[in-house]
């Protein structure tokens, strides 16, 4: 992104003029594959932000949708010959949007609630409600769920089994670990506890503390941390998220921890970006260059530590599907795959296409239904022919779309995170 | 705008809701291919049937509207560019495999699938679809077809015409034509499956294709050849040839082309060499294949090779072919225009077509990097410039032109497998000669009277 004279900030030239039309990003992208249509390209994006930007077409709603059309699964990032980011200027060209014609509950809900976790823990209140007084299992039991209309059906697929209380306050500041250990694996270790994570998927998130701890981490989870910035990036609100990257900067910073170690995929690919993000300001920038240095995903840090065996014998099928802001947002898709093959017993099966979007994209199920259960449906093909009973997936947004997508099809199969394994195999009694 | 309200309304009637566009961000990204030409189309139609397509063209004619097809619009010529407005027909979700033959060993498709998907479908069932265009993932086979497309392999096995056995094409008037069989021999009338094919979409709207397809050979080999010069390079491709081997590929790569590849996709490719020479040698009998590519590699180490690595295993292997498919595209690195051509000459005029397309880039100023099938002769020669620079644009045509000339005293032609399109129009009598030219302007006329289909492409005005 680039300032211009008029204050508003806009993509570098070089992301739209590079482009010379080859179509390769067609054969990667989930949307064009599914429509087969231009408009939903990644191509014609960058054809349309060219001429929204140079003024040959308006900027009209239509062509702004089609920048919300994108997945933003970064395929055609990689797969660019000429080295220009079609998903990123697709980003960015909603937050064009969002200066010159601001939506109002934007700043709302992305300044006022998003990163504000008090307030995030009241407005989840409900969902909480909703399991813990036995309403959900009612559901379930009575056969409500399937009087619910479609999306409403699919959207309480999305939601796992609830936390009764969020994370946040389950989870102690410091973690000791469960035994010393020497160099690396001996760190004191920073954790960043995401809001899905916190608020949905505590499970896992316990399990990753555990899993640290048992091998030989000091766990930090500063209880302050804000939201990573994503969701806001998402709607066209970059500008909101250099304070938080800021606040999550200094917290980590008093935390003095040698790393710090996400377990949300997308979490961990925006705080890796932080460094980019305030690479202009000059108070900030090597603050962010040294944080997002330290960020790893919990699969890459642990592949790094001499991590202990699990003794249990699982005897279970298992596959694994890339989250796209890991597999192309971080790089990281050998260490989920190594960490899962060192359980004994674990079957592991190769998912085809398993760095294809599973058309989550955050909200996508919510603001582009239908294409997102088409670009779901797809997955879903891949998944039944492994045959698998377990898919790992360390994306909150990844596995709530992989809920959906098995309780659509009445699937016998269980969407975890690969810690949530680790930490079952060291906890099973049942072992050699 | 040339098609009206009405029309546009009778479409929706034929085509249904959501198979109609014409919304200004649709027409805007129907406006291209990959060449820098732009023109939007009236309206977008997305046809799902054979008989939607002849509804579609038959109003086309009765309102004398122009019909440009479009698959995925990567082509190189600008074929599939509306310039004269009218129906943008996308072909793209006309994409089923409609039978695999094991026994006849053909596949029956529809226009719109994408060549690489067929390609992989067959391949479960140990058949063969050869034709490879740099494109096979983001090209259809109504547009390979249509182009008549090539690639590395057709050295050894032919291109896209060569195993069309049949087609089924909608006419300029709505009729719909049927030709071919699963016949091998087929002497019946005229061959209308190779009038069609290689036409552009100007004679007809290609719907369907019954493919021949051979066995899928189990073993290859790809050796990396590198050398110091170019022009042994260029030698090396005749003398492995004039050898009796027969690789399924021999591809040539020159010291640009290489830097822009290893600059994109981080392969470990040499830096210092002038040229690449990518030789795979394909069958069924594992020793043959081995025999062959060590006697091609001893041809390169007696022709002056520098080094010869092939390939440990199939990651290796597919990682230089895609290198090799990516070189077109990330030339875009090294300049912000590029213009490539895909001359073909008699392959025993490679070395001097080489020579001279260096002597042409130095006469201008401006860089030509040569990359290509040197083993059925046909050669891309890409010119690199700034088209924002007026002194660098004015020379693009000279330098096309001169390119042209020299493939054509070469005993070369315009085009081995892109097409014409508009881009090479001017260029056609020269290569052609006004007699064939008056026949082919003949044949148009009889088949496409009102000229509808795809205007203004191939011939001159």
């Amino acid at each position: 992104m680039v300032f211009q004279s008029n204050g508003i900030c806009k993509p570098s030239e070089n992301e739209y003029l590079n482009c010379i039309r080859c179509g390769l990003c067609l054969a990667v992208c989930p949307t064009y594959r599914e429509y087969l249509n231009e408009t939903a390209s990644p191509r014609a994006r960058v054809a349309l932000a060219r001429k929204g930007l140079e003024g040959e077409l308006e900027l009209s709603p239509n062509l702004i949708e089609q920048m919300y059309g994108c997945f933003a699964c970064m395929a055609c990032n990689d797969i660019c010959p000429v080295g220009i980011h079609p998903a990123n200027l697709a980003l960015e060209m909603r937050y064009v949007q969002e200066q010159l014609h601001p939506a109002a509950w934007k700043k709302t809900f992305f300044q006022g609630l998003i990163p504000k976790p008090v307030r995030m823990e009241l407005a989840t209140l409900p969902l909480r409600f909703y399991e813990m007084f036995g309403v959900r299992r009612m559901v379930y039991a009575l056969g409500i769920r399937r009087l619910m209309p479609a999306q409403l059906r699919d959207m309480e697929a999305m939601l796992p089994h609830l936390p009764q209380r969020p994370l946040r306050h389950v989870l102690s500041e410091v973690t000791p670990p469960l035994r010393m250990r020497e160099g690396r694996a001996g760190a004191r270790v920073g954790f960043f506890l995401g809001c899905a994570q916190s608020l949905m998927f505590a499970d896992e998130s316990a399990a990753t503390v555990r899993v640290l701890a048992r091998n030989g981490c000091t766990v930090i989870t500063p209880k302050q941390a804000t939201c990573c910035g994503m969701p806001a990036t998402g709607y066209g609100r970059q500008d909101l998220v250099q304070d938080q990257a800021r606040h999550n900067i200094a917290l980590f910073e008093r935390a003095r921890v040698e790393a710090i170690v996400a377990d949300c995929a997308t979490c961990g690919s925006t705080l890796k970006e932080y460094g980019h993000l305030l690479a202009g300001d000059p108070e900030w920038a090597g603050r962010a260059a040294a944080f997002s240095k330290k960020v790893q995903d919990v699969s890459e840090f642990l592949m790094e530590i001499p991590l202990e065996k699990p003794r249990a014998h699982m005897n279970i099928r298992v596959t694994y599907h890339d989250p796209c802001h890991l597999r192309r947002g971080q790089g990281v898709w050998k260490q989920p795959r190594a960490l899962l093959k060192m359980i004994d017993g674990l079957e592991f099966v190769e998912l085809p296409e398993s760095d294809w979007c599973c058309g989550s994209a955050g909200s996508q199920l919510i603001t582009h239904y239908e294409t997102s259960l088409k670009v779901m449906a797809r997955k879903m093909d891949n998944v039944e022919a492994t045959g698998a009973q377990f898919i790992a997936s360390g994306c909150p947004g990844c596995q709530m779309q992989l809920n959906v997508g098995v309780r659509r099809r009445g699937l016998a199969v269980q969407v975890v995170h690969p810690v949530m394994l680790l930490d079952q195999a060291y906890n099973d009694k049942r072992g050699k | 705008m040339i098609v009206d309200k009405t029309v546009v309304e009778q479409l929706k009637e034929i085509m249904g809701q959501g198979a109609v566009l014409h919304s200004p961000e649709d027409l805007a990204v129907y406006s291209y291919d990959s060449t820098f030409a732009e023109h939007r189309p009236d309206v977008v139609v997305l046809p799902s049937t054979t008989e939607q397509v002849s509804r579609v063209v038959a109003l086309a004619a009765q309102e004398r509207v122009p019909v440009v097809t479009r698959g995925m619009a990567s082509g190189l010529t600008a074929a599939s560019v509306p310039f004269s407005g009218g129906i943008a027909l996308l072909m793209t979700r006309m994409n089923r495999l409609l039978e695999i033959d094991e026994q006849n060993a053909t596949a029956r498709v529809e226009a719109g699938i994408v060549t690489a998907d067929l390609q992989a479908e067959v391949e479960k069932r140990g058949l063969f679809y050869p034709p490879d265009p740099s494109s096979i993932r983001h090209s259809t086979i109504g547009g390979n077809i249509a182009c008549n497309a090539g690639g590395p392999r057709c050295l050894k096995y032919g291109v896209t015409g060569d195993y069309v056995l049949g087609l089924t094409v909608v006419l300029a008037d709505g009729r719909v034509l049927r030709t071919g069989g699963k016949l091998i021999k087929d002497v019946v009338g005229y061959d209308l499956t190779a009038l069609f094919t290689g036409s552009e979409g100007t004679l007809g709207v290609i719907t369907e294709a019954l493919l021949r397809l051979t066995a899928k050979p189990r073993f290859a080999r790809t050796a990396l050849v590198e050398f110091s010069s170019l022009a042994d390079a260029s030698r090396t491709v005749n003398a492995i040839l004039s050898a009796g081997i027969v690789p399924a590929t021999l591809e040539l790569m020159d010291e640009t082309a290489v830097a822009c590849i290893e600059e994109a996709m981080h392969l470990g490719l040499p830096l210092d060499v002038e040229a690449i020479l990518l030789v795979e040698t394909d069958g069924t009998d594992e020793g043959a294949v081995l025999r062959e590519i060590e006697a091609a590699a001893q041809l390169c180490r007696e022709s002056g090779a520098r080094q010869i690595r092939v390939a440990k295993d199939e990651t290796e292997r597919s990682n230089l072919w895609k290198a090799r498919r990516s070189v077109s595209p990330s030339l875009a690195r090294k300049a912000p225009n590029k213009l490539g051509e895909d001359i073909t000459v008699p392959r025993s005029a490679i070395p001097e077509a080489v020579r001279r397309l260096k002597a042409i880039s130095a006469k201008y100023g401006l860089p030509i990097v040569i990359f290509g099938h040197a083993g059925d002769g046909n050669l891309h020669p890409n010119i690199l410039f700034d088209k924002r620079d007026p002194v660098q644009w004015a020379k693009i045509e000279p330098m096309v032109s001169d390119i042209f000339d020299t493939s054509l005293q070469l005993g070369g032609t315009l085009s081995g497998e892109h097409g014409v399109g508009t881009l090479k129009r001017p260029y056609m009598e020269r290569a052609l000669g006004p007699v064939s030219i008056e026949m082919q302007k003949r044949i148009k006329q009889v088949l496409d009277p009102f000229n509808i289909l795809n205007p203004g492409k191939v011939f001159p005005d």
